[in-house]
């Protein structure tokens, strides 16, 4: 009987998790879609210094984070996946989310103050599951920092013009 | 204070370099956010408590960098880096640290 009951328990967590982690999945990318494309100006470059032109404008550190979960139907998938290996579809899923929300609440903290460049960003993830053992549930921390630049006045201008 | 995760500015001259500094702070949440975590998983996504005392902690030890940096009289810290690490169930490790400087606008 307990194990009838368990089981049912399990069926409901996974179903309910399967609906509400596909909706939120694909409402999720929608909402990132429609950022990235609104926030498609600023530029994000990995290179460590800017150009010449930005000489002596003003910089400052931004940095975006995230922390990401996955839902119970698709941590149990991604378990029975892991006995055979290969792609883990539901956590490419999970840090792909996670990486472009870091990306984006960099951008916007850039936006925030008005800068046109982001240099020498770097993208950092680890793993902050908060219980031990195999019984802990999957989060994991995605940051993007770098340093934001202004446009020197001229560029600005000449942006505004084009 | 000026922060960067960069070394070298266009347009600026480090004119002294005073060293090392850093802030740390080691967070745990409190029951009810674990147990409303716990809730968020099964449906998956942000888990936005998580995120909020993560970055709460981040700017704590940001500040705590900027503190030391201008007990030694910099204005800027340059080369500035994160490292989490997650020291024991329920506590995370944040680590924020750089070089102090002093940093000019090149004439």
């Amino acid at each position: 009987m307990d194990a009838i009951i368990l089981l049912a328990i399990t069926a409901v967590l996974m179903v309910v998790g399967y609906l509400c982690g596909s909706i939120g999945q694909s409402m999720h990318y929608r909402d990132i879609r429609m950022r990235e494309f609104a926030l498609r100006d600023i530029l994000v470059f990995n290179e460590k210094a800017p150009p010449a032109r930005f000489s002596g404008q003003e910089f400052a550190l931004v940095s975006g984070s995230v922390v990401m979960s996955c839902d119970y139907f698709r941590q149990v998938i991604a378990g029975l996946k892991q006995i055979v290996g290969g792609r883990l579809v539901s956590y490419e899923a999970m840090l792909d989310r996670g990486r472009r929300e870091a990306i984006l609440r960099m951008k916007e903290e850039a936006r925030k103050m008005g800068a046109a460049v982001v240099f020498n960003v770097r993208l950092e993830t680890s793993n902050v599951s908060m219980s031990s053992g195999n019984k802990g549930m999957t989060c994991m921390e995605l940051v993007a920092y770098g340093t934001a630049w202004k446009l020197a006045p001229q560029d600005e201008a000449s942006i505004k013009n084009a | 204070m000026r922060l960067s995760n960069t070394e070298y500015f266009p347009g600026y001259v480090i004119t002294k370099h005073l060293g090392l500094v850093q802030g740390s702070t080691v967070r745990a949440k409190h029951v009810g956010r674990d147990f409303m975590a716990g809730l968020k998983n099964i449906v998956g996504g942000e888990l936005k408590g998580y995120t909020e005392l993560l970055s709460e902690s981040r700017q704590e030890a940001l500040d705590r960098m900027i503190a030391q940096a201008s007990a030694v009289g910099a204005n800027a810290i340059v080369n500035v880096r994160f490292s989490t690490a997650n020291i024991a169930m329920g506590a995370a490790e944040i680590l924020a640290y750089g070089t102090a400087v002093v940093l000019t606008k090149r004439e």
